[in-house]
């Protein structure tokens, strides 16, 4: 408190005072003490990292790599493998991006381009309420209106018409990979529009109109200019919701059947990471089952790593050809 | 800030001052046993002002967990420790834990097939068939020739199980390791595992919510969930080969039937008795106590409670839903309080 108004009041000149007046004066204090903070966020990850490292010692030595290609998860017998979780969270955040990402980008656009700035306003509202719902109302929203429909009509309906494809076959019990990633898009969405939107709407007001004079219509001012223009952000939001569709385990847990299958077949119960976790973890007597549950947690951690670290990557290339293309 | 401090300060001290006017005894496990716990200790806290239990109810894993590690000053489970838990622990420590039963629970089969209403009976075979995922359809000889005069229709079965961890799997899987070798061989009992059919869900809920939404199915939960949310559960055929249906008397009956016969350890599965009114799917909730305490007052007040678990804290136990515990057991309890040290 003291700090912010002698900052403002700092001499023009630094290093021109003695560390003893910059640390009467607050400067050092506040320095040493937001770099503590920051320092902080390194510190958690570390942690995270050693205590997931050390708790999963036994079940690594024991498992080695095989870990990963392993399809048995039977506690009686001492058998982890975590390819079928590795597989259901990866599938069920590819099914809800697929749905989350359009309509998300569509509804961004309308409402950052198209709609009167009051709608705009009022549906940014709810889109905010809508992210800040806790996963359990979702979960409850999947299990008593979702996996109904999908049982009754979106399930034999599929099947019906796209049943040759082996995603859309086999029995239909309503909860599964396809369910899960339905429900996942739901809670998705909002992060989605919210930060799309405010990118969108950062777009300089001179390209637009520079798009118009050019003789362009109104959409294609929005989609060639303001939506390539806005792309590093957008994509920023959709890794936002992907962070968000792996870890997610209360919603998920609810609705994907919690059963360590591979199927080509969206139908198929299943079963994610962060699921398995949850429902194992507190009744988990033995110590390799433990180390197992928590190499798990290692594997969600290196998947959110490495996929953000892809995201990152991503987000520097398009970077740069946008910029050599608006410099060109 | 300084006045923000002080507040803090004297929160604090108010804090510690009121927890040294009790005896603060912790305790962690069992999620099963949780209701009939928090309304024991409550009311032993009633009688005994300057004791105080608290319990957690974060499962029968963790609760073995923490009372080896000694976080805690005992623990609870729905399942025995095994041989090599206690091994570790006496040699660790030089002295054993000790387990007291003190209520007992059953899980039952319940269903949801349209079109049949009635109380279905069940075979161990059927039953042990169905969860294997041998036994497919309804209309399967195996059910149908226990249930002469109930349509039942040649659909497909869906199995549901619980996903979380959980007591109840543990009673349910060991019944069925005991009446069917190819389970025990395949799958085997524990709190969770390997299943060769079904769905899971998260909880009796999760299970309860699944069987509603799919017609056809069949799941397990514990009997004080079906009793007090309605769900009709069937009857399972016992070693003596009559059909029973989980009430508390005939779990009570599975209890008095294994008394004659329990280890000095209290250690033993009660699923499957020789008994021709019990019902074979029960078990035991036991509190795990260290043998020899270095707090004589907490050990005392321990001692102390489960002195009264075994008179009055019965009595809250029907009212609750849990079976009582048989008199025999009660009297064999009683003796082994007294090797606590």
């Amino acid at each position: 408190m003291a700090a912010t108004t002698t900052v403002s009041s700092a001499s023009p000149i630094p290093g021109s005072r003695s560390f003893l007046s910059r640390l009467r004066e607050g400067d050092e204090i506040a320095r040493v003490v937001t770099f503590l903070f920051a320092a902080s966020v390194v510190l958690v990850t570390a942690l995270l990292i050693f205590a997931l490292w050390q708790g999963s010692a036994l079940a690594r030595h024991k498992f080695g790599l095989h870990f990963f290609a392993t399809r048995v998860w039977d506690p009686v017998f001492d058998q982890f493998g975590a390819l079928p979780f590795i597989y259901g969270t990866l599938i069920t955040a590819v099914v809800s991006l697929v749905i989350a990402v359009p309509l998300g980008i569509g509804a961004a656009i309308f409402l950052a381009e198209l709609a009167p700035a009051r709608v705009s306003d009022t549906l940014e509202f709810f889109i905010d309420l809508l992210a800040a719902v806790p996963s359990v109302i979702y979960g409850l929203l999947g299990v008593f209106i979702v996996v109904p429909l999908m049982r009754d009509y979106l399930q034999p309906g599929l099947k019906n018409t796209l049943g040759f494809l082996p995603l859309f076959s086999g029995p239909a019990y309503g909860v599964g990979f396809l369910t899960a990633g339905i429900v996942l898009a739901i809670m998705v969405i909002p992060y989605i529009i919210s930060v799309s939107r405010e990118v969108l709407l950062s777009v300089p007001r001179d390209q637009r109109e520079a798009a118009l004079s050019l003789g362009s219509t109104r959409w294609e001012a929005t989609w060639k200019v303001v939506v390539p223009f806005a792309r590093t952000g957008i994509m920023g939001s959709i890794f936002l919701a992907l962070a968000r569709a792996l870890g997610e385990t209360m919603a998920v847990t609810m609705v994907i059947g919690n059963t360590p299958t591979i199927s080509a077949s969206l139908f198929s119960p299943g079963y994610t990471i962060a699921a398995v976790i949850a429902n194992e973890f507190t009744e988990a007597t033995g110590d390799l089952y433990l180390g197992a549950l928590i190499e798990l947690g290692l594997v969600l951690f290196l998947l959110t790593f490495i996929l953000n670290g892809l995201a990152r990557l991503l987000m520097v290339v398009t970077a740069q050809r946008g910029s050599s293309r608006a410099h060109a | 800030m300084k006045r923000i401090a002080g507040i803090f300060l004297a929160a604090l001290v108010v804090a510690s001052v009121a927890s040294a006017q009790a005896l603060l005894i912790n305790g962690a496990g069992a999620t099963f046993p949780y209701p009939i716990y928090s309304k024991w200790f409550d009311e032993y806290h009633k009688n005994n002002g300057n004791i105080q239990i608290n319990y957690q109810s974060v499962g029968s894993g963790a609760g073995i967990k923490q009372v080896t590690a000694g976080t805690v000053d005992f623990g609870a489970s729905d399942g025995p420790m095994n041989d090599e838990q206690l091994k570790a622990f006496q040699d660790q420590h030089g002295f054993g834990i000790l387990h007291f039963p003190t209520v007992l629970g059953a899980v039952v089969p319940t269903y949801n097939i349209p079109g049949v209403t009635g109380a279905l009976n069940f075979t161990p075979e059927a039953l042990a068939g169905i969860f294997l995922g041998k036994i497919t359809k309804w209309n399967d000889p195996a059910i149908a020739g226990a249930n002469q005069g109930v349509s039942l229709p040649s659909a497909e079965i869906v199995v549901v199980h619980r996903s979380d961890g959980s007591g109840t799997t543990y009673v349910w899987t060991d019944y069925l390791s005991k009446v069917s070798t190819e389970w025990k061989d395949k799958v085997g009992k524990g709190t969770s595992v390997n299943w060769p059919v079904g769905l899971g869900g998260k909880g009796n809920e999760g299970v309860t919510g699944q069987i509603k939404n799919a017609p056809n199915s069949i799941g397990y939960v514990e009997l004080i969930y079906a009793v007090s949310n309605n769900i009709p559960y069937g009857s399972v055929k016992n070693s003596s080969g009559a059909f029973v249906k989980a009430d508390l008397a005939s779990v009570s009956a599975a209890a008095a039937a294994a008394a004659k016969t329990i280890p000095e350890d209290f250690r033993v599965s009660i699923t499957d008795p020789a008994s021709k009114t019990a019902y074979p799917i029960a078990s035991f909730t036991w509190l795990l106590m260290p043998a020899k305490f270095s707090d004589v007052g907490k050990r005392d007040a321990l001692k102390g409670f489960l002195k009264w678990m075994l008179a009055d804290g019965q009595n809250y136990a029907e009212q609750l839903s849990y079976a009582k515990l048989p008199k025999e057991v009660i009297a064999k309890e009683k003796k082994a309080l007294d090797s606590i040290q």
